[in-house]
């Protein structure tokens, strides 16, 4: 049932997104060819879409585990560029780690500050009552503008005039996965697909992840039942914001070696299609999150090959798949009808 | 004296935006349907706006232009959280995706690129003053018309006690509905502020978290006209102040400015933190965010 109405929605949102650009002038069958040529046409656009995957992945999941307790973290985006900054800053200082213990000290330090700049918006929600959706989306401004000023003023390449930071030391650099044609897949997608399994279990098999669900579906059920409220909205928040740490895996460990201003195409916000898809499931996060990496490199091509047709196309997209899977009652005729047939069935093996 | 003069001007001028998206938050949100997509109605309004006066040459054409926008798109909105009952964050969500994706398609459609639109001739523009005004006579207005007559009555009803207002016979679906197409056609209105009279151009993005300012405003106002009026005005403050600030010396280091990263995310860490200092204090409409 959720799978198939997960199906449904993303049918749905795509073809409704490729009438769109029939109204633009475009063949829509054209259009949809470019999408999938440009997502797996040859083994080097497949690794660019598993590129693009990895980091949807692990927002993917930091929504999901957000929306679990019942909060809605749209600031995976400032969590993810102030994750990517300490973990670049770590490598610049400190460039003569090995690896392994590398990628451990980079991680913790993104996993501190991604997971600290969430839990001031899980302990505004928790302690002060602030709305996450607004504190997310401010923490978002004011984490773009420190990330400009450190990789500007203080970790600034000196060789470069693009805004990016030094390079990080060697050990920090993850194994690329080879046969993918020279794009820049690392182990990060390892650790993504792993980071969903644990969740899973987290999920299904904690107290933790019990209080979790319990805290966001119902708050004064869980109160009653003992769960302190506050700690687990905290506690979620900040376990979302060390997921979305992970995309300075992929990132800054795996791809670019640097913190690189803006690299990051909104993999905060597409994360919130990739969880709403997978509807609270983070082992249905992978899958999702393999179709929006898809989308994105996609529609990238959308801009060389099409003539009135854009990427952002892939935002139209996404907001036609939110909207269709959240709208309930669309689903309500369809449960319904199904309902009467199923209790006529009743009805005629009862009579 | 003068100095003080001119920021008391660029506050009014800089809080129009946020007054008029508040405004309609506080319909939408008085009638009990929270309304996250007020940044997506400011981007569409904005844009509308730029496009028809820059077709028609008229600011009005504009204005028009960006209520219909706001309103088709608070009509899309409305569908998705009243009658198919979607989960009203969410959706929100998804209409300032579609605000975000739709406004560049079209803008390269009609001009061939995704930035900006071009810019519009000085005397074409709205003039500072009707936006300032027209937010103050709004803001008057809805506090009136929300205390003071029966369609104010229904509106509060249908965000405390909707079930109490469909016993005595009111369509609460009706009012909802048309309390958050109003919303749209208010924030839209702010967007039209953006690009018609604070600036000579829509470009992508320059809304710039607004709407979720008006939000914060409506809420540290605590859901009423005139405090959430003066909210807009203290984040108005803060975007005035942030402009002042630009190039400014350091005080103890003459030679150097106060880095612009430091001066930029102002507006935002005083939304942060009003909206974490007062919050706790104010209540929201009993039935928010909830389906009837």
């Amino acid at each position: 049932m959720k799978l198939l109405r997960s199906l449904l929605a993303l049918a749905l949102g795509l073809s409704l997104g490729l009438a769109v650009t029939a109204m633009a002038g475009e063949n829509p069958w054209h259009v949809l060819q470019v999408l999938i040529k440009g997502a797996f046409g040859t083994r080097y656009d497949l690794g660019m879409t598993l590129f693009y995957m990895t980091p949807l992945l692990f927002t993917g999941l930091a929504v999901t585990v957000a929306f679990r307790a019942g909060l809605f973290n749209i600031g995976a985006e400032g969590q993810l560029t102030m994750a990517a900054l300490a973990a670049a800053a770590v490598g610049v200082l400190f460039p003569n780690v090995s690896a392994g213990w590398a990628w451990l000290f980079a991680f913790s330090a993104a996993a501190f500050v991604g997971g600290g700049w969430a839990a001031i918006a899980g302990w505004l929600k928790a302690r002060r009552g602030s709305h996450e959706v607004i504190s997310t989306i401010m923490l978002n401004f004011i984490a773009a503008s420190i990330a400009s000023y450190v990789t500007l003023y203080v970790l600034k390449n000196p060789e470069t005039q693009s805004p990016e930071t030094l390079a990080v030391g060697p050990g920090y650099f993850l194994p690329q996965i080879p046969g993918l044609g020279d794009s820049p897949v690392s182990g990060a997608l390892v650790c993504g697909l792993l980071s969903a399994a644990v969740l899973s279990w987290v999920f299904e098999r904690t107290r933790w992840g019990f209080e979790m669900k319990v805290v966001g579906q119902n708050e004064s059920a869980a109160r009653m039942a003992g769960i302190s409220v506050g700690r687990v909205q905290i506690l979620a928040m900040t376990l979302s914001g060390i997921l979305a740490a992970g995309v300075a895996l992929g990132e800054v460990l795996g791809s670019a070696h640097r913190f690189k201003l803006g690299f990051s195409p909104d993999y905060g916000f597409i994360g919130i299609a990739v969880a709403l898809l997978a509807r609270g499931s983070p082992l249905a996060v992978i899958p999702s999150a393999f179709l929006f990496g898809a989308l994105h490199k996609g529609t990238a091509d959308l801009d060389i090959e099409t003539e009135h047709v854009t990427r952002d196309l892939t935002l139209v997209i996404q907001a036609l798949i939110i909207a269709t899977v959240s709208a309930e009652g669309l689903w309500d005729i369809w449960a319904r009808r199904r309902n009467i047939k199923i209790k006529q069935k009743g009805a005629q093996a009862h009579g | 004296m003068d100095e003080m003069l001119s920021l008391l001007g660029s506050t009014l001028r800089l809080s129009a935006p946020l007054i008029f998206a508040a405004m309609g938050g506080l319909l939408s949100e008085r009638s009990g349907v929270i309304h996250i997509a007020l940044e997506g109605m400011m981007m569409v309004g904005g844009f509308a706006a730029a496009v028809a006066t820059l077709s028609f040459h008229s600011p009005l054409v504009g204005c028009a232009a960006a209520v219909i926008a706001g309103l088709a798109f608070s009509a899309l909105y409305a569908a998705l959280v009243i009658p198919f009952r979607a989960n009203q964050v969410v959706a929100g969500t998804a209409i300032n995706f579609l605000a975000a994706g739709v406004v560049p398609s079209v803008s390269k459609l009609l001009y061939g690129n995704t930035g900006s639109t071009p810019s519009i001739p000085l005397d074409e523009r709205l003039h500072w003053a009707g936006p300032v005004v027209g937010a103050i006579v709004l803001v008057a207005g809805l506090a009136l018309l929300l205390a003071k007559t029966p369609v104010g009555l229904w509106i509060r009803f249908a965000g405390e006690h909707p079930h109490a207002l469909a016993s005595a016979g009111v369509n609460v679906i009706r009012v909802r509905f048309l309390s958050v197409l109003a919303a749209g056609a208010l924030a839209a209105m702010g967007g039209a502020t953006l690009s018609l009279s604070l600036s000579s151009a829509y470009s992508r993005n320059m809304t710039a978290a607004r709407g979720f300012m008006a939000l914060a405003a409506l809420i540290f106002g605590k859901w009423k006209a005139w405090p959430a009026f003066a909210a807009c005005l203290l984040f108005g403050f803060a975007e005035a102040l942030q402009n002042r600030l630009q190039g400014v010396a350091l005080p103890w280091k003459p030679d150097e400015t106060i880095p612009v990263q430091f001066i930029q995310m102002l507006p935002y860490l005083v939304t942060l933190v009003v909206l974490a200092g007062f919050v706790g204090r104010s209540r929201a409409p009993k039935a928010l965010g909830t389906q009837f």
